[in-house]
C-alpha cells in the first residue's frame, strides 16, 4: 500500500513538473500576480434542481450552491476545520457548548448585513418538521441555541457530539428573505441570495447556469469573473467539447485519462491531475442470509477476489485497494488491519472449514445438499460496478461458488431488493468525507427498513466504538476507537472492500494556482486566476 | 361537417379520461417512489424525511384519492407541481422546453419532406433504375444507423477535427453580445447537425411511402387517360399523378403532430439540447408522477387532435371522401 501511495504522489509531482515546463514557465519561480477576469466553463451531466441548499440533495445543485453560499466553518486544503462566516469559535471544557464569533464584515448579496439571527433562523429552518431536508440529523443533537449579540452564536448539546463543529459548515440562508414563508415555495430556489464569492446571473433550465463574481465578497472578490455550468448530459459529448477547448474543466474517466488524452493537442490545452477520491466501492453480503452468517465464508470470498485485477481492469490502475471504510491517505486510516490479498487456495480451505465442499463433483461447492450459489445485484447506470461484478463472478467460479449478476434500474433496485432485504449480495459504493463518523452505516440500530445498514451488520463492540467515537473531540482518542472499528470490520468482512477510485480532472492551462490537495482540487477556486495575456473571454 | 366535428370532439372526452386513468395506474405500478429517489442512500437523511415527503406529496393516501385530486386539478387546467426538489409547476417546466423541441421537430420534418418527396417521385418514375436502387440503399442505411453513433461521428468530424461547427448546445457562450445577424448564424450553426441527424432516420419511411403511392397512382386509369390525351410526361407526373399521390401524406403529417412536442432522449442527451424527451425521461427515472402525467396528457390531447385534423383535412382535400361522407350522413 505504502509503495502504491508513494507511486501516486510521485506521479502527481511528475505531472506537476511536466506541466510547468510545457507552459513555458521558468520553473517554480514564475511570478504569480493574480489578475481579474476571464470565464471558467464547466460541464455538468445534470441540471441543478434548486439553489436553496437546504432542499438540494443532488451534486449539481451542491456544486453551484457551494459558490453562492457559505457555512460558519469549512475544511481547508488539508481537511482541517477553519472559519468561514465564523472568525473563531470556543468549545467549552465539557464539549457541550460551542460559541461562534461571527465576522462583522459579511453582507448578503442584496446588501443586508449578516448576523447571528441568520444563523439561528437556519438552525430552526433545518429542524422544522415542515422542511423536507436531508440535512436535519446533525442538528437534532442540538438542545438550545442563543444569540447574545449580533455577532455571537452559541449552541448547546446534550451530549458531546464530535461531528458538531463541521455540521456548521452547512450553508447559511438569508433570514430576512425566508422567515415566515413556505420554504418549498420560495422564489429563492431560482434566484438565490447568499454571502458567497459568486452570485447567480442567469439560469436557463437544462442549458446553462451563469455565475458572476461578487465584488463585495468578504474574503475578497474572486479573480475569475464568470463561472458557466453548461448542462451536457452525455459524457462523450462533454469529452468532444473538451477537445475543442470549449470546456475548461472535466472529470475524466480512466479510459479517457489514460488512452484518449495522450495527444499533443490535448496536452497543449489542458493539465491533467489525479488524486484519491473520498468514497469506495464494495461487495456487501446480506448477513440475514444463512450462507453469509459464517465469518469464514465471507473471509473466503474476500480471498477469492483479486482486487488489483479489478483496479487494473476496471479503473485502468487509477485507484487503490480498499481495506475499510476510510481512504488510505486520511488520518483515521488504520494500516495494520488484516488484508485479503488474492489467495484462492486459502479461500477454498476456509470454505471447506465452513462445511462447503464439492461432494457431488459438479464443480460447485455444496453443503447439506445445497449448492453454494447466489445473486449479486447492482444498479444500472454505473458501468464500473457491472464490470467489477463480472470479474468477481469469474473469480468466485474458480473457487466453486456460482454467482449470477443482475443489473437493475435504481428505483426498482431500492424498492424491490435493498429495502425489503431481498438480495444476497450487492455491489455499491459509499461516498464519504473527512468526518470519520460511520454511525448511520454500521450501527445495529440502523438496520431497519430503508436505513443504511441494510446488510444487517450487528456487532456490540462496533456499536460501542461508534457511540464513543462521535462523543469525543480529541483526534488521537478518536483514532483509537476508529482503529479498533476498522480492525473488527476487517476481521468480520461484512463487506469485501474493493477499491477507492481516483479523481481524474483535466483543467485548462490558462488557470493558475490549481493544486490538488487532500481536500480535492477546487477548494481554492476563488484564488484561481488567468494571466491577462492568456484570458480568453473578455466579458 | 360541423355536426361530425362536434361528435368527434365529444368522443374525445371519454377517450382522454380513459387514457389518464390507465396512465396513472401504470405509472404507480412501477416499483419505487419519488421519495425513495430523493432520500435513500444518503447517509445524512433520516427515514422520517421520507415519511414527511410522502405526506407532503400526498402519497400516503389511497391511489383513487390521489387520482381524484389530480383529475380535479386538471379540470381547472392545473397540472400540479413537480415532485422534484424544485417543486415548480409542471406547466412551467413543460412550457420552457416546448419552443426548442417544436423548432427542432418542425425543421426536421420540413427537411424530411423536402428531401423524401422528390426522392420518392424520382424513384417511382425511374423504377428499378440505378438511381432508385442507390436511393433505396442510402435511405435504409440512414434508417438503420444508430442516431447516437452518427451524431457522435459528425460531432467529432465537424466539431473537433474540422472545427467548423459547434459540438453541442443551442447557443455559443457570448451569444448575447453578437449582432442580430451573428445570432442568427450562431443559431443556424448549432441547429445544423441536430436537424440533419434527426431527419436522416425519417427519410427511409417517408420516401418509400411516397414512392409506393406514386407507383399506385401511375397505374390508375386517369393517368392512362392523361397520357392518351397527349399530355407531356412532365405534366402527367407533376400535375395529375403527384397531386393524388400526395393525399396520404396528409395522414402522415397529422400523425406527426404529437411528434412535434415529443422528443428523443438519446438525441437530446447527445446534443445537450434541453427538450421534452430528456424532461420526460428524467421524470420517469425520478418517478416524478405529476410531470409524467402532465406530459402524457398533453401528448394524448395532441395525438387525438392530430388524428382529427388529419381526418378533416383529408376530407377537405379529397372530394371522393367528402362526397362519401355526405352520402352517408
Amino acid at each position: 500500500m505504502r509503495s502504491l501511495l508513494l507511486g501516486c504522489l510521485l506521479l502527481l509531482s511528475m505531472v506537476a513538473c511536466d506541466n510547468a515546463e510545457q507552459a513555458g514557465m521558468p520553473g517554480v519561480e514564475e511570478v504569480l500576480i493574480p489578475e481579474y477576469g476571464d470565464t471558467f466553463i464547466e460541464a455538468s451531466i445534470g441540471d441543478a434542481s434548486t439553489l436553496l441548499p437546504v432542499l438540494a440533495s443532488d451534486s449539481s445543485s451542491s456544486d453551484i450552491n457551494s459558490l453562492i453560499y457559505n457555512g460558519l466553518v469549512r475544511y481547508n486544503k488539508n481537511l482541517i476545520i477553519e472559519g468561514e462566516l465564523a472568525e473563531s469559535w470556543d468549545i467549552s471544557a465539557d464539549n457541550l457548548t460551542i460559541t461562534f464569533h461571527l465576522r462583522h464584515d459579511v453582507k448578503w448579496q442584496d446588501g443586508a448585513p449578516f448576523t447571528s439571527a441568520d444563523v439561528k433562523f437556519n438552525y430552526e429552518l433545518y429542524i422544522d418538521p415542515k422542511t423536507p431536508t436531508a440535512y436535519a440529523e446533525a442538528f437534532k443533537q442540538v438542545t438550545r441555541v442563543e444569540t447574545p449579540d449580533p455577532y455571537t452564536f452559541v449552541v448547546h448539546y446534550a451530549e458531546p457530539y464530535a461531528p458538531a463543529l463541521i455540521s456548521w459548515a452547512t450553508p447559511v440562508h438569508p433570514r430576512h428573505l425566508l422567515e415566515g414563508r413556505d420554504i418549498t415555495k420560495s422564489p429563492l430556489a431560482r434566484k438565490p441570495v447568499g454571502t458567497g464569492p459568486y452570485k447567480l446571473v442567469e439560469w436557463q433550465s437544462g442549458e446553462k447556469i451563469v455565475l458572476e463574481s461578487n465584488p463585495d465578497y468578504f474574503a475578497g472578490q474572486p479573480y475569475i469573473k464568470r463561472v458557466v455550468y453548461r448542462i451536457i448530459p452525455d459524457i462523450s459529448t462533454q469529452f468532444l467539447e473538451l477537445q475543442t477547448g470549449s470546456l475548461d474543466f472535466m472529470g475524466l474517466s480512466p479510459l479517457q485519462f489514460d488512452r484518449q488524452t495522450d495527444t499533443f493537442a490535448f496536452r497543449r490545452l489542458y493539465n491533467k491531475f489525479s488524486y484519491l477520491n473520498f468514497g469506495y466501492t464494495y461487495l456487501g453480503y446480506n448477513l440475514r442470509k444463512p450462507m453469509f452468517q459464517d465469518r469464514r465464508v465471507r473471509q473466503a470470498l474476500s480471498y477469492a477476489i483479486n482486487k488489483q485485477e479489478i483496479i487494473d481492469g476496471v479503473l485502468l490502475g487509477y485507484g487503490v485497494a480498499a481495506t475499510g471504510p476510510y481512504k488510505p491517505d486520511s488520518w483515521v486510516y488504520n494500516r495494520q488491519v488484516p488484508r485479503y490479498d488474492y489467495n484462492p487456495e486459502k479461500a477454498r480451505a476456509l470454505l471447506a472449514e465452513a462445511g462447503w465442499t464439492d461432494s457431488d463433483g459438479d464443480g460447485v461447492l455444496d453443503k447439506d445438499g445445497r449448492d453454494f450459489s447466489f445473486v449479486i445485484v447492482t444498479n444500472q447506470g454505473n458501468d464500473l460496478r457491472a464490470k467489477t461484478g463480472e470479474i468477481i463472478q469469474r473469480r468466485f467460479q474458480e473457487v466453486g461458488v456460482k454467482v449470477k449478476l443482475r443489473v437493475i434500474e435504481w428505483a426498482t433496485f431500492l424498492k424491490e431488493f435493498i429495502n425489503p432485504g431481498n438480495f444476497d449480495a450487492t455491489i455499491l459504493g459509499w461516498s464519504g468525507g473527512p468526518e470519520p463518523d460511520q454511525y448511520n452505516i454500521w450501527h445495529s440500530s440502523k438496520t431497519g427498513p430503508r436505513q443504511l445498514n441494510f446488510i444487517g451488520f450487528k456487532n456490540a463492540e462496533v456499536d460501542q466504538l461508534l457511540e464513543k467515537g462521535r462523543r469525543v473531540f480529541d483526534q488521537q482518542q478518536r483514532k483509537v476507537y476508529y482503529d479498533r472499528f476498522q480492525q473488527i470490520l476487517a476481521e468480520e468482512q461484512p463487506y469485501t472492500f474493493l477499491y477507492v477510485p481516483e479523481a481524474l480532472p483535466a483543467v485548462s492551462k490558462r488557470f493558475r494556482r490549481v493544486e490538488p490537495a487532500p481536500a480535492g482540487i477546487k477548494y481554492n477556486f476563488t484564488q484561481w486566476f488567468v494571466p491577462r495575456a492568456e484570458q480568453k473571454y473578455s466579458r | 361537417m360541423l355536426q361530425y366535428l362536434v361528435k368527434r370532439l365529444l368522443l374525445l372526452i371519454p377517450l382522454l379520461l380513459g387514457i389518464t386513468l390507465i396512465s396513472f395506474v401504470v405509472i404507480h405500478l412501477a416499483p419505487g417512489e419519488p421519495t425513495d429517489m430523493q432520500t435513500q442512500m444518503n447517509p445524512q437523511a433520516g427515514t422520517e424525511l421520507q415519511d414527511r415527503l410522502r405526506v407532503q406529496y400526498g402519497l400516503d393516501k389511497p391511489l383513487y384519492v390521489q387520482y381524484g385530486k389530480w383529475l380535479s386539478r386538471l379540470l381547472q387546467l392545473d397540472f400540479g407541481e413537480s415532485f422534484a426538489s424544485d417543486r415548480r409547476p409542471v406547466f412551467d417546466k413543460v412550457v420552457e422546453r416546448l419552443p426548442v423541441t417544436i423548432l427542432l421537430n418542425t425543421l426536421s420534418i420540413l427537411l424530411i419532406l423536402a428531401v423524401s418527396i422528390p426522392l420518392g417521385i424520382i424513384s417511382a418514375v425511374r423504377r428499378n433504375s440505378a438511381f432508385d436502387r442507390a436511393a433505396t440503399v442510402l435511405v435504409f442505411a440512414g434508417f438503420a444507423m444508430p442516431s447516437f453513433w452518427l451524431a457522435l461521428l459528425m460531432m467529432d468530424w465537424f466539431g473537433v477535427r474540422l472545427g467548423i461547427l459547434p459540438v453541442s448546445g443551442l447557443k455559443s457562450i457570448g451569444y448575447e453580445y453578437l449582432s442580430w445577424g451573428g445570432q442568427l448564424l450562431d443559431r443556424f450553426k448549432h441547429l445544423l447537425l441536430p436537424v440533419f441527424v434527426a431527419a436522416i432516420g425519417g427519410l427511409a419511411g417517408f420516401s418509400r411511402y411516397m414512392r409506393s403511392n406514386m407507383l399506385d397512382v401511375v397505374r390508375q386509369d386517369y393517368i392512362l387517360t392523361a397520357r392518351a390525351k397527349g399530355l407531356s410526361e412532365r405534366t402527367v407526373i407533376y400535375k395529375h399523378a403527384l397531386r393524388n399521390a400526395l393525399l396520404p401524406v396528409i395522414t402522415v403529417l397529422g400523425l406527426s403532430v404529437p411528434g412535434l412536442i415529443g422528443g428523443s432522449v438519446i438525441f437530446e442527451t447527445i446534443f445537450a439540447i434541453p427538450g421534452m424527451g430528456k424532461l420526460f425521461y428524467d421524470g420517469v427515472m425520478m418517478r416524478d408522477y405529476p410531470l409524467i402525467m402532465g406530459i402524457l396528457v398533453m401528448g394524448a390531447i395532441l395525438t387525438l387532435l392530430g388524428n382529427l385534423l388529419a381526418d378533416v383535412s383529408y376530407a377537405l382535400a379529397d372530394p371522393r371522401i367528402r362526397h362519401n361522407q355526405q352520402g352517408e350522413g
